[in-house]
């Protein structure tokens, strides 16, 4: 990006600005202040906020939703969308749930959650890479279609009687009271920050979100890049079933309903542009963090999780309209 | 282009009668008139959304917000009704289409003026509306006798052997189709999703036509609020809960293309049916109802690669403006 720029860089508009000034007003910092300030208010209105054990219980609230936050980071990135990641939590958990009943042991229901993640993924990338489908028309489509199987499958009933061996998941603690979960998005993160931000895939699906035409004639395969963005984005949210599915002990088809739209909130508040194109990692992982200690918080206040939804609602048009009306007030007074 | 969408909806006029037809193999009278009627009328508030959201859609737009947007002035007119049982229904129903297009506009004007994408403001606009109705109803239920008699007998009132639910989506069907056909306020919605810049060399405040389309969206939705409420004598917080999504499912068997600038009523009504028959078949048919939201989810899929031939590659991109980028 920099050789663009000529030697007397230093003299461009953008770069008057010194690195401290930049990360000053760049989003990750402002998501950082959001957090002290939740963090912060949290520990004034409730005494048991501060307790490890229930800190260690709150991320529960978003480590799941989370991992799956960063698959659709790089969906989003990539101008595309994927409506469809709760119902394949559905669909895998299903899965799992009748593999059980067919006496498979824990590591076997692993491997057939990763494949059926990975199979309704390439189904969605399919339609949208290989077709040319709209995304969003797309995933709506196999919303119905993933949660509608699992419908057919378990009607009104529910499965049972994982494994003892399948709880560690969901409910496993590595040391203390860092909990297996923690630790998973932890490195999860980490592997995405280093996929979009080190290597050449992370580069094509930013040069796809800017502009696809371009990105195809820099030689960048747009179509297997999609591809390969939503089998990503499929073999996530079968991980994330396998730990919602330990941690609840069983599955009905209504399981995860609506987490797609608090995902797309996440990644949104994150930084990530929805038309594609800009976003960091870091960004998300704060935006996470964010998103379950207010929802913790107000959950310590007795506060119930529909009116929970009216801030997250609020937070993400808010958000996002913050930087425009400063940007307009800004140029009108420039003007 | 006309010509296309004409044969497109006789394709799905087709569809539609086999689909009936196929019932009919299994249980006659399920192709009665009566029951087609019967079939018609539970449809009616899915073609009044649809109708609302087509508006959106051939915007470059779309609303998310719809089902919530109806659950919320649902719960304001039952709770109005239970309060104040003397307001007279029409007034009620005008103050539905009112409140509807208020809580509409504050979609356009985010869309409008903010120029914020649409997804986003809708998914927002979504769970605050849905939570409001829980700040506004504590949770409560608003039950059958809680509800004036006049109120829940509205939809049910026969003129002409049809019940009124069928007229109100009737009616709503005639005036989207005059003003989608005969008046420039709706020739923009085609012209500003057809080329969003040429519509602005035309004359076109692309901005206000997509503030349009939403406030027209929203006050079927609050027509829609009032209908589902008194047809099913009950108010609670989850109604019509991920009904949006039945409504744009409608719209894409319908052949609204999402890319904007392309569509019909008939395809938005047919399309609505489509959706319509399929829910109202498979008890008749003795296929489990938890087949529906698969076979829903399978004929959108079918539906829009269908529509992505007829339409060839003209709107692949979709959330993004692309020539402003």
């Amino acid at each position: 990006m920099n050789s663009q720029y000529p030697n007397n860089a230093s003299e461009m508009p953008d770069r008057l600005h010194g690195p401290l000034a930049r990360m000053l007003a760049s989003w990750e910092f402002l998501l950082i202040i959001v957090a002290v300030l939740i963090f912060f208010f949290n520990t004034q209105a409730s005494p048991y906020f501060l307790d490890a054990w229930n800190l260690s219980d709150a991320t529960f609230n978003f480590t799941e939703k989370a991992m799956i936050a960063f698959a659709m980071a790089l969906v989003i990135i990539s101008g595309e969308i994927d409506l469809s990641v709760a119902s394949i939590v559905a669909l895998v958990s299903t899965s799992m749930g009748f593999a059980v009943q067919l006496g498979f042991d824990t590591p076997s229901l692993i491997l057939i959650a990763i494949a059926v993640g990975a199979a309704c993924g390439a189904f969605n990338g399919f339609l949208v890479a290989t077709m040319g489908l709209p995304s969003i028309v797309v995933t709506i489509g196999t919303l119905s279609l993933f949660r509608g199987i699992a419908y057919i499958v378990l009607g009104d009933k529910a499965y049972s009687g994982y494994p003892d061996s399948f709880a560690f998941f969901g409910q496993g603690y590595v040391w203390w009271v860092i909990t297996f979960e923690m630790v998973l998005f932890m490195i999860i993160a980490a592997i995405f920050y280093v996929l979009l931000h080190r290597t050449s895939f992370g580069r094509s699906v930013k040069a796809i979100g800017n502009n696809p035409t371009a990105a195809l004639f820099a030689g960048i395969r747009v179509p297997r890049v999609k591809f390969m963005l939503f089998v990503l984005s499929g073999i996530m949210s079968a991980i994330a079933a396998i730990c919602l599915t330990s941690r609840l002990g069983s599955t009905r088809p209504s399981i995860a309903v609506g987490w797609e739209l608090e995902i797309v909130t996440m990644v949104v508040l994150g930084g990530i542009n929805i038309l594609g194109g800009s976003g960091t990692i870091l960004g998300v992982f704060i935006a996470a963090i964010v998103m379950g200690m207010v929802t913790f918080g107000l959950g310590l206040l007795n506060v119930p999780g529909i009116v929970m939804s009216i801030f997250t609602g609020l937070l993400l048009i808010t958000v996002i309209a913050l930087p425009i009306v400063i940007r307009r007030a800004r140029q009108r007074v420039a003007n | 282009m006309k010509s296309l969408t004409l044969s497109r909806d006789a394709l799905l006029a087709l569809a539609l009668i086999a689909l009936v037809g196929l019932v009919y193999l299994r249980f006659p009278a399920f192709a009665s008139p009566n029951s087609l009627l019967g079939v018609f009328n539970d449809t009616s508030i899915l073609i009044i959304l649809a109708l609302g959201q087509m508006a959106v859609i051939l915007t470059r737009c779309i609303d998310l917000s719809m089902a919530s947007n109806l659950a919320l002035v649902g719960m304001c007119t039952a709770m109005l009704n239970s309060a104040l049982p003397s307001i007279p229904i029409p007034i009620l129903v005008f103050l539905a289409m009112f409140l509807g297009a208020l809580l509409g506009s504050i979609n356009g004007i985010l869309v409008w003026k903010l120029d914020i994408p649409p997804i986003v403001v809708t998914l927002g606009t979504l769970t605050i509306f849905r939570g409001l109705i829980f700040l506004l109803s504590e949770g409560q239920w608003v039950n059958a006798h809680e509800m004036s008699p006049a109120f829940k007998a509205l939809p049910r009132l026969s003129i002409f052997g049809i019940p009124a639910l069928s007229w109100f989506a009737i009616l709503c069907i005639a005036g989207m189709y005059v003003l989608l056909t005969r008046t420039h306020y709706g020739r923009a919605f085609y012209a500003v999703g057809g080329n969003p810049n040429a519509a602005v060399y035309t004359g076109i405040d692309v901005g206000r036509t997509r503030f349009n389309a939403f406030v027209l969206s929203g006050a079927l939705s609050g027509i829609a609020g009032y209908l589902w409420v008194s047809r099913y004598a009950v108010a609670y917080v989850d109604i019509a809960a991920g009904f949006e999504l039945d409504v744009v499912a409608a719209c894409v068997i319908g052949g609204i293309s999402i890319a904007g600038g392309m569509g019909s009523i008939g395809g938005a009504v047919l399309g609505a049916l489509f959706l319509g028959v399929i829910k109202n078949a498979l008890p008749v048919v003795n296929i489990s109802p938890f087949w529906q939201q698969a076979i829903s989810g399978a004929a959108i899929i079918v539906a829009v690669i269908f529509n992505a031939r007829s339409e060839r590659r003209l709107g692949r991109i979709i959330l993004k403006k692309a020539e402003q980028i």
